[in-house]
């Protein structure tokens, strides 16, 4: 009984979760019009078609966009935990004045919500030329994202014993072959999982990527708000767009599938 | 070879963890850095070490001045408590990687790390990782690595403490060995009086960030120069009390005349302080002059064929530590017999007396 009750919880949990993912794999297999006909429900597609993949697999305007965004997010997640790297490795070590300050005024940076931020960007990167680069977009989600690594960075690094940074100076070591010969592979778990959800706040967010490009830059999420054409909504399309955007999101989770609940809690666990 | 620390002092913001020390260890020496947690025996190993830098003061090794020299430049091995160490190589790698650091060529490396490896019996798990072996293995991975390159200062920080009995027993055999015919100055740091004792060689006893007292371990056991160091150097805890000496005799607790003893004969009368160790304190009548007191139990410790007794008397705890099987009931009356001739005497500024 006790065995059944489980199963049965778990199944309708995941069934619930699951359903609006196969909604939008079902809506990307069908045709616009048979997804507008709201007279027949059907719950698998009557005619699967793979028409949608298809434009965006061929059409530059559309499949650019995953270039960009893959572009922009790539770039960000190196310079994002390059530069937590150390930083962190300074917060985990070293008591300095004001340290515990800084590292909550750290955080607070992603208390400021992005659209603030959208307007001095804007105005800045046009000044200097980035606009309507993906480095323009990249460099803006450091914003956010060099915090959250830092803050992840230093709970794995924390984790570590001083002693081991003792013993490899003892043994010989200088700082930088420490650092990149031991100490980097040794929160290796802890990289892979900042990594993770720097790609992740930079692959979903998108007011600061649209208003920060125009085309040579844009960004698959900007176009996605673009479906409206003269044939009206290609509601198709968009679906088959959105299942495209959730796999590189999956594919990056699987390979920090075990350290991930370490993460959200800050590597604090 | 010798290393020399003058009046070394360490300060952290408002903390002094050193006070004022000064130290000379010999060639090819084997010395115990005795006290309690917080005593400073790891702050003392890091200045030593050149992990950390003194606040003031000098510190000589062969005569020279390296008190500003980088820890990368001092040649010294350290195994701490924790069992250190890198997690993303394996044992062999482990082992080798001071060496691979100094730029050794291949083949020796591998004849050492294999006679290291051999010395500590890690010779079947050499491409296991840290992760995946015992304590007692990773903590022998980490002294093989202290172990195999040459050098001048080897500092053990309570390698011991975090192993299970059965290791601590094996390993506290083999160090003494591994070090012995080394061209090394060999520092151990440990809380286990015990130990210390098991070891010989040197001791220095500490206490709050001073060393009380440094010499030939035997030396600083029987004769501590002060009541300090007699205390840190005693397991059980040395029972103390404040005594009148009065012509042949000697008044203790209020109003208890016990004679003398051939330690307190040639004392002037006056105020002491008395220290007894607490094998020196037993329900059988041992030894020549004997002071007797009842004590009121507080607690029993039986341990195979040995007693420890805790009574209170004149509110303050004596221990007593006697062979045989001696239960007696919490809270009765215990008639415990003292050892005088045995016992030390601290005048009123605790220095040793008699």
């Amino acid at each position: 009984m006790k065995q059944f009750l489980k199963a049965t919880v778990t199944t309708v949990y995941i069934v619930f979760l699951l359903l609006p993912i196969y909604w939008l794999i079902s809506m990307s297999l069908r045709t616009t019009n048979e997804i507008l006909d709201t007279t027949k429900f059907s719950f698998f597609p009557r005619n699967i078609t793979f028409d949608s993949y298809n434009k965006i697999f061929t059409d530059p305007t559309w499949y650019m966009g995953y270039v960009h965004s893959l572009e922009y997010v790539g770039i960000n997640t190196m310079i994002s935990v390059a530069v937590a790297l150390p930083a962190a490795y300074a917060f985990s070590r070293y008591r300095f004045l004001g340290d515990k300050h800084l590292f909550f005024w750290l955080l607070s940076n992603r208390m400021a919500p992005p659209a603030v931020f959208v307007l001095p960007f804007y105005q800045l990167y046009s000044e200097v030329g980035l606009f309507d680069t993906p480095w323009a977009v990249a460099l803006a989600h450091t914003l956010f994202n060099v915090p959250l690594a830092v803050w992840i960075l230093e709970g794995f690094m924390s984790g570590v014993p001083k002693e081991l940074d003792e013993t490899a100076f003892v043994d010989g070591y200088s700082f930088p072959r420490f650092f990149f010969r031991i100490f980097v592979p040794t929160i290796g778990a802890g990289i892979g999982v900042a990594c993770f959800f720097c790609f992740m706040f930079s692959w979903v967010e998108l007011l600061l990527a649209k208003n920060l490009t125009r085309i040579a830059a844009k960004p698959i999420a900007a176009i996605m708000t673009k479906t409206a054409s003269a044939s009206g909504y290609e509601l198709g399309l968009l679906a088959a767009a959105g299942v495209l955007t959730i796999v590189p999101g999956a594919i990056v989770i699987y390979f920090v599938r075990n350290y991930i609940a370490k993460g959200f809690a800050l590597g604090r666990v | 070879m010798s290393l020399e620390l003058q009046n070394i002092v360490k300060r952290v913001g408002a903390d002094t963890h050193i006070y004022e020390t000064s130290l000379k260890l010999e060639p090819r020496s084997f010395n115990v850095l005795l006290g309690t947690t917080l005593a400073g025996k790891t702050t003392l190993m890091q200045l030593m070490a050149g992990i950390q830098k003194p606040t003031t003061g000098k510190i000589f090794f062969k005569g020279q001045d390296v008190t500003g020299a980088a820890v990368q430049k001092r040649n010294v091995s350290m195994v701490y408590q924790q069992f250190i160490n890198y997690p993303n190589f394996n044992v062999y790698d482990n082992i080798a990687s001071p060496l691979r650091v100094a730029g050794m060529d291949s083949a020796e490396i591998e004849r050492r790390v294999g006679k290291a490896a051999e010395l500590l019996r890690l010779s079947p798990m050499l491409k296991r990782k840290p992760s995946e072996l015992s304590g007692g293995q990773q903590q022998r991975t980490a002294i093989a690595r202290a172990l195999v390159k040459d050098s001048d200062l080897i500092l053990l920080d309570e390698p011991l403490a975090n192993l299970d009995y059965k290791l601590r027993e094996e390993l506290r055999d083999e160090l003494p060995k591994l070090f012995a015919d080394r061209d090394a100055i060999v520092i151990y740091a440990t809380t286990e009086p015990n130990e210390a004792l098991l070891f010989g060689g040197n001791t220095a006893t500490m206490n709050e960030g001073r060393i009380t007292q440094f010499g030939p371990t035997s030396a600083t056991y029987r004769k501590p120069h002060d009541l300090l160091t007699a205390q840190v150097f005693s397991e059980p805890p040395m029972n103390t009390a404040k005594i009148e000496k009065r012509g042949n005799n000697i008044i203790i607790f209020g109003n208890q005349k016990w004679d003398a003893g051939r330690a307190a004969e040639k004392l002037a009368d006056g105020q002491y302080t008395i220290g007894v160790r607490p094998y020196n304190v037993s329900p059988n009548k041992i030894g020549n002059t004997l002071g007797s007191f009842d004590g009121q139990v507080l607690v029993t410790e039986i341990s195979g064929s040995e007693s420890v007794i805790h009574t209170r008397i004149d509110n303050s705890t004596w221990i007593s530590q006697s062979h045989g099987i001696h239960s007696m009931a919490l809270g009765s009356t215990a008639k415990l017999y003292v050892d005088l001739d045995q016992a030390m005497f601290f005048d009123a500024n605790n220095r040793l007396v008699s």
